[in-house]
């Protein structure tokens, strides 16, 4: 298109404008990145591997290993997900297949005021209601009749990966469901008329060709899930028990990355231990984005291979 | 829906009967899960209201917190602490994100639209946290002082994807034609975008900002190094101020039982506050829908 001469001026200007912003999106994320790696250098380059490997977290003989608080995260987003993945894209499924649009609108509300709740008041319920509740009336009943398993071993705190990651449940859910009725949506009725045309009964329908058609939107919903998982601070801190340790039983009180970093930060002393916190920022970052690129992947593999 | 041997039809086939009881028992499973997920829901809810309640009144909305061992004080300084770095965050997150948003919405330089499109992603998908140590180190460090003005930009960060991306989605809905029209009437594209464009999708940005804000209100660890908190009613943006969740999560975490009960009422104050925000936004992109 032809530019007038007396308005281009300030069209180019507006352009220029627009296009700062968006550059300034993008200094943004690079400035996260740079800052938190030079603050974490000299613990990176001084532990090395071993920062990632290291068992233990001693501030006083500025000692620091990461692989608890690696454990932790990854074990209770992964027992949060286990949880959530059902439940989750059941309730997505029953919102787009099964409910009348009215019923779905009631709960998709509910659903989104599920995710809007502060993460905060999530582990306040999760200490002052949930933990108790585990303590008291759920895990020494799990311990009867699973007692010998060591994924159950140890005392009934109510704190713990356990816990932890039922809560993180509670909190991915309405995430994981989101995206899931959105995804299931976008599935063509067509596809369903044709199964349904066939005999096919809805259960049939849903198995055969919705979830086939819809699988890679899918994955991706639950990656959304988990990146919310690993990166949540506030109830997870609340409920994890703090404990810098790596144990098998569920009951067990332990620490995430994310935890550490906000129990511990505002105590740093010297600015080696400074600079240890932000490599355990580094641990926590670097894993979100390797599992969502990983993500990413899986889901483009499942596209280019053609319908399932 | 189970139409069984109604009249005349043929007896059902053992095959077809156990394909209808797989059916209805997904069915079940459905439903369950859809209460399960509900169920918290109503479960935290109904126990912020039930223990919020009664250590909520006037007093407590208004007035500073009291030291340890006296009964009463609030945390009005702390509502006015997070309305202040939720406002403050929007100062700085919207003159970047809306503009942003309108960029990638013009599709003008698609490469760089792309690459600005990944990293709001990518930084939406940034652990608040670790937003919160980013602050730290460009605000407070230099300065040796935890200040309002970090919290208020660890929040922007935060605020700073969810306007792009979503003023880039309403950008997009407004009908090309509009944009067609006032072009061939003359109109420069700066003009069309401020005077045409914007207006139309006015409600649509601005309940983006709202979600933005009511999102920022309701953070609590980006704060933790950067706002810190503080016992007293602050304003200076180079001191450290109180938030609400702040506020929430030390009482929570502290031995008193009379810290707990007001920790309850926090709760309510905040959940209310970041809620109703949530909601004016729902209303405002439903009736834009419409």
């Amino acid at each position: 298109m032809q530019a007038r001469p007396n308005t281009s001026g300030a069209d180019t200007a507006f352009h220029a404008t627009l296009v700062l912003a968006g550059l300034g999106v993008v200094t943004v994320l690079a400035g996260v990145a740079w800052e938190l790696l030079s603050l974490s250098g000299e613990a990176l380059s001084k532990g090395g591997i071993g920062f990632i490997t290291g068992m233990t977290w001693d501030p006083v003989a500025e000692e620091f290993g990461a692989l608890p608080a690696l454990y932790g995260t990854l074990v209770t987003s992964a027992l949060a997900l286990l949880i959530a993945v059902p439940l989750g894209i059941g309730s997505a499924v029953f919102m787009s297949e099964i409910a009348s649009s009215r019923v779905a609108t009631v709960v998709g509300v509910l659903v989104d005021l599920l995710a809007a709740i502060p993460s905060v008041i999530y582990g306040l319920w999760g200490l002052f209601v949930l933990a108790p509740l585990l303590r008291e009336h759920v895990q020494p009943g799990v311990q009867k009749l699973f007692g010998e398993l060591p994924l159950f071993a140890g005392p009934p705190l109510g704190v713990g990966y356990g816990t932890a990651g039922l809560l993180l449940a509670i909190m991915v859910i309405p995430v994981i469901t989101a995206v899931s009725r959105e995804v299931l949506r976008a599935v063509p009725d067509t596809q369903r008329e044709a199964a349904y045309a066939l005999g096919a009964t809805p259960f049939e329908v849903i198995r055969g060709t919705v979830f086939p058609y819809a699988r890679s939107g899918l994955v991706g919903a639950v990656v959304l899930g988990l990146g919310r998982a690993l990166g949540e601070t506030m109830a997870v801190t609340m409920v994890i028990g703090n404990r810098y340790d790596i144990s098998a039983s569920l009951f067990a009180p332990g620490y995430t990355l994310a935890a550490v970093i906000a129990n511990e930060f505002t105590e740093a002393f010297s600015p080696h231990y400074l600079s240890a916190l932000a490599g355990l920022g580094v641990v926590l970052l670097g894993t979100t984005l390797i599992l969502n690129a990983a993500a990413r992947l899986l889901v483009r593999g499942v596209r280019h291979g053609g319908a399932g | 829906m189970i139409v069984n041997n109604v009249g005349l039809l043929p007896p059902i086939s053992p095959r077809l009967r156990s394909r209808r009881i797989a059916d209805r028992v997904f069915r079940w499973a459905v439903m369950a899960s859809v209460l399960l997920v509900l169920l918290p829901l109503v479960a935290i809810m109904g126990t912020v209201i039930v223990r919020g309640a009664p250590a909520l009144d006037w007093n407590f909305l208004t007035s500073l917190p009291k030291p340890v061992g006296e009964t009463g004080g609030g945390v009005g300084h702390a509502i006015l602490g997070t309305l202040f770095l939720a406002l403050g965050g929007l100062l700085i997150a919207v003159p970047v994100g809306v503009p942003a948003g309108v960029f990638l919405a013009s599709d003008r330089m698609p490469r760089l639209g792309g690459t600005v499109r990944l990293c709001a992603d990518v930084l939406s998908g940034v652990p608040s946290i670790v937003v919160g140590m980013f602050a730290y180190t460009l605000l407070v460090l230099p300065f040796k002082q935890f200040s309002a003005m970090a919290g208020a930009f660890a929040l922007a960060v935060i605020m700073l994807p969810t306007i792009a991306r979503t003023t880039e989605e309403v950008v997009r809905l407004v009908p090309s034609t509009m944009t067609e029209a006032a072009l061939a009437l003359g109109a420069p594209r700066w003009r069309v975008m401020m005077q045409v464009v914007l207006p139309s999708a006015g409600k649509g940005v601005a309940a983006g900002v709202i979600a933005a804000f009511s999102r920022g209100a309701g953070e609590t660890a980006p704060l933790m190094f950067t706002a810190f908190g503080s016992q007293f009613l602050t304003t200076s943006p180079m001191q450290p101020i109180a938030a609400l969740p702040l506020v929430l999560f030390n009482y929570a975490v502290s031995p008193y039982d009379d810290w707990h009960a007001q920790a309850w009422a926090a709760a309510l104050v905040l959940a209310t506050l970041v809620l109703a925000g949530n909601v004016i936004a729902k209303v405002a992109t439903t009736r834009r829908s419409r």
